[in-house]
C-alpha cells in the first residue's frame, strides 16, 4: 500500500514541478502567443497533479494508521499527520520538503533559454504520450482515468514541443546551433525516465504501473524521427544522472519549492 | 411542495452558465454526467456527477458551486457534486444548440468529431471565420485565452477570432 502511495506521489510530483517550470515562463515568453501557450500546458500538468494528489491523499487516508506514522520526512507534514488529522491534496505539495519529492530530476532542471525548456519538454511530452497509453490499462482505475483525460492534453504538448524542435533546427544557423546544445545538455537526465524505482516495480508488479521498458524503444524511436527531421542528432556519450524518484535531488528543486510553498509555510491553511 | 423531478434538476441546470464562456450552460457544454435524486423525511438530496473538460480547467470549482447555489435556491436540501474523469470529456458531447449559440457569440465551434482531429506536426484545420464565413482563416497558436480554445486570424475580414478546438 505505502508503494502505491510512493508511485502516484512520483506521478504527481513530476506534473506539479514541470508544470512549475513551465509557468515560470509566464510574462517572459519571447512572444505574446508563445506565452500563453507554455502557461496552457503548464496548467494542464498542474490540472494532472491535482488529481494525481488527490488520489494519493486518498491512498495516504486508508493507510492502516500505525503505517501512518512514518512515511514523510518533512516536519509540516509529520506535525499534521501525528494530529491525526486527514490529508487532502494541497497538503502533499505544499508541505513536503525536497526530500520527500519524488519527481525525476529533468522535470526540476532550470528554464535556461527557449531552446532549453523547448528541449527538456520534448523529450518529456513524447515519454508523457507512450507513458500515459498504458497508465489506462493499469488495474487501479482512478489512475487509468487519469491517464485517459491527461493524454488527450498530452497529445497537444506534444506537437508544440515536436514543432518547435524541428522549427529551431531547421531553422538558422544560429537556432540549430542553440537547440542541438540544449538537446546535447540535457539529454543526461532523460536515462532515469526508464529507471525503475524500487515502489514502481512492486507496483509494475500488481498491474498498477506502466513497466518503462516496454515503451523505450518506441520513445527513441519517436525522439529520433523529429531529431531526423529537424537536421540535429542525439549525443553518443550515454551516461546518466538519476536520484529524483528516490527523493535525491538536485538543488534546483529547494528554490522551486521555496517560491511554491512560501505562502502556505508563512500563513498555514490560508485560502482566497 | 409538489415533488422534485429528475426534468425539473436538469431545467434548472440549463439557468447554470460556465463562467469562461457565458453563452454555453452546463449541458450545452455536456459536462453533466448524470443527475440523481432522493429523499429522505421531506429533505431531498441531488447528486450531481461532473465532468472537467480539462484537468487544469479553473472554470470546474467555480461551476460546482454555481450548480450547488442554483439547486440550493430551488429547494433542494443537500447537493452533492461528484466528478468523474473516465470516460473523458470531449467536444462531441457538446449540443447542436451550444454550437449555435457559440457561433453566434463570435467563437468557432468545433468543425467534426474529436476523432477525426488533425494531429500530424504543422496539421491545420480548415476552420471558417464565425463572422463573415470565409474559410481564408489562419491558425495563431493552438492554444489561446482558456485550455478549450485556439487562436485564429481571418485573412478576409481581417479580424482575429478564437475556435473552440475538437477535443
Amino acid at each position: 500500500m505505502v508503494d502505491h502511495l510512493y508511485y502516484t506521489l512520483q506521478l504527481a510530483d513530476n506534473a506539479l514541478v514541470i508544470g512549475h517550470r513551465l509557468g515560470e515562463w509566464c510574462g517572459h515568453g519571447p512572444v505574446l502567443e508563445q506565452d500563453i501557450a507554455i502557461t496552457n500546458m503548464a496548467l494542464d500538468h498542474i490540472g494532472q497533479a491535482r488529481s494525481l494528489y488527490q488520489h494519493a491523499a486518498k491512498l495516504f487516508n486508508e493507510l492502516p494508521q500505525d503505517e501512518k506514522a512514518n512515511q514523510f520526512q518533512s516536519v509540516a507534514l509529520s506535525l499534521k499527520i501525528s494530529n491525526g488529522d486527514a490529508l487532502e491534496e494541497d497538503d502533499l505539495p505544499y508541505l513536503r520538503d525536497v526530500w520527500d519529492y519524488r519527481n525525476v530530476l529533468l522535470t526540476e532542471q532550470p528554464n535556461g533559454h527557449w531552446g532549453n525548456t523547448i528541449a527538456r519538454s520534448f523529450f518529456y511530452d513524447i515519454f508523457q504520450q507512450l507513458y500515459y497509453t498504458e497508465l489506462q490499462k493499469s488495474s487501479d482505475e482512478q489512475l487509468a482515468a487519469i491517464a485517459e483525460k491527461s493524454l488527450k492534453e498530452v497529445a497537444y504538448h506534444v506537437r508544440w514541443s515536436s514543432e518547435w524542435v524541428i522549427r529551431l533546427g531547421d531553422g538558422t544557423a544560429e537556432s540549430k546551433k542553440k537547440i542541438q546544445t540544449a538537446i546535447n545538455d540535457i539529454w543526461s537526465y532523460t536515462g532515469e525516465l526508464f529507471n525503475v524505482s524500487e515502489a514502481e516495480q512492486a507496483m509494475i508488479d500488481k498491474g498498477i504501473a506502466v513497466d518503462t521498458a516496454s515503451i523505450k524503444d518506441k520513445w527513441l524511436q519517436r525522439v529520433n524521427e523529429i531529431l531526423n527531421e529537424a537536421t540535429l542528432t542525439l549525443p553518443e556519450d550515454n551516461w546518466m544522472h538519476e536520484g529524483g524518484k528516490n527523493t535525491q535531488h538536485s538543488e534546483h528543486l529547494g528554490y522551486i519549492l521555496a517560491e511554491l510553498q512560501y505562502v502556505q509555510r508563512a500563513y498555514p491553511n490560508m485560502e482566497w | 411542495m409538489s415533488k422534485i423531478t429528475q426534468e425539473d434538476v436538469y431545467g434548472w441546470l440549463d439557468d447554470v452558465s460556465d463562467p469562461e464562456v457565458p453563452v454555453l450552460t452546463v449541458l450545452d457544454m455536456g459536462i453533466i454526467r448524470n443527475v440523481q435524486l432522493s429523499e429522505d423525511n421531506g429533505e431531498v438530496t441531488a447528486t450531481i456527477t461532473i465532468t472537467p473538460t480539462y484537468s487544469g480547467c479553473p472554470a470546474m470549482d467555480v461551476i460546482g458551486m454555481n450548480i450547488r447555489m442554483a439547486l440550493l435556491s430551488r429547494g433542494i436540501s443537500h447537493v452533492v457534486i461528484e466528478q468523474q474523469l473516465s470516460p473523458a470529456w470531449t467536444t462531441d458531447w457538446m449540443s447542436a444548440d451550444g454550437k449555435k449559440k457559440l457561433k453566434e457569440y463570435g467563437i468557432a465551434p468545433p468543425q467534426h468529431a474529436a476523432a477525426n482531429s488533425k494531429t500530424g506536426l504543422f496539421s491545420k484545420e480548415v476552420v471558417p471565420c464565425p463572422r463573415c464565413e470565409s474559410e481564408d482563416t489562419q491558425l495563431v497558436s493552438q492554444f489561446g485565452p482558456t485550455s478549450c480554445k485556439a487562436l485564429y486570424k481571418c485573412n478576409s475580414c481581417k479580424e482575429p477570432f478564437e475556435y473552440f478546438k475538437c477535443h
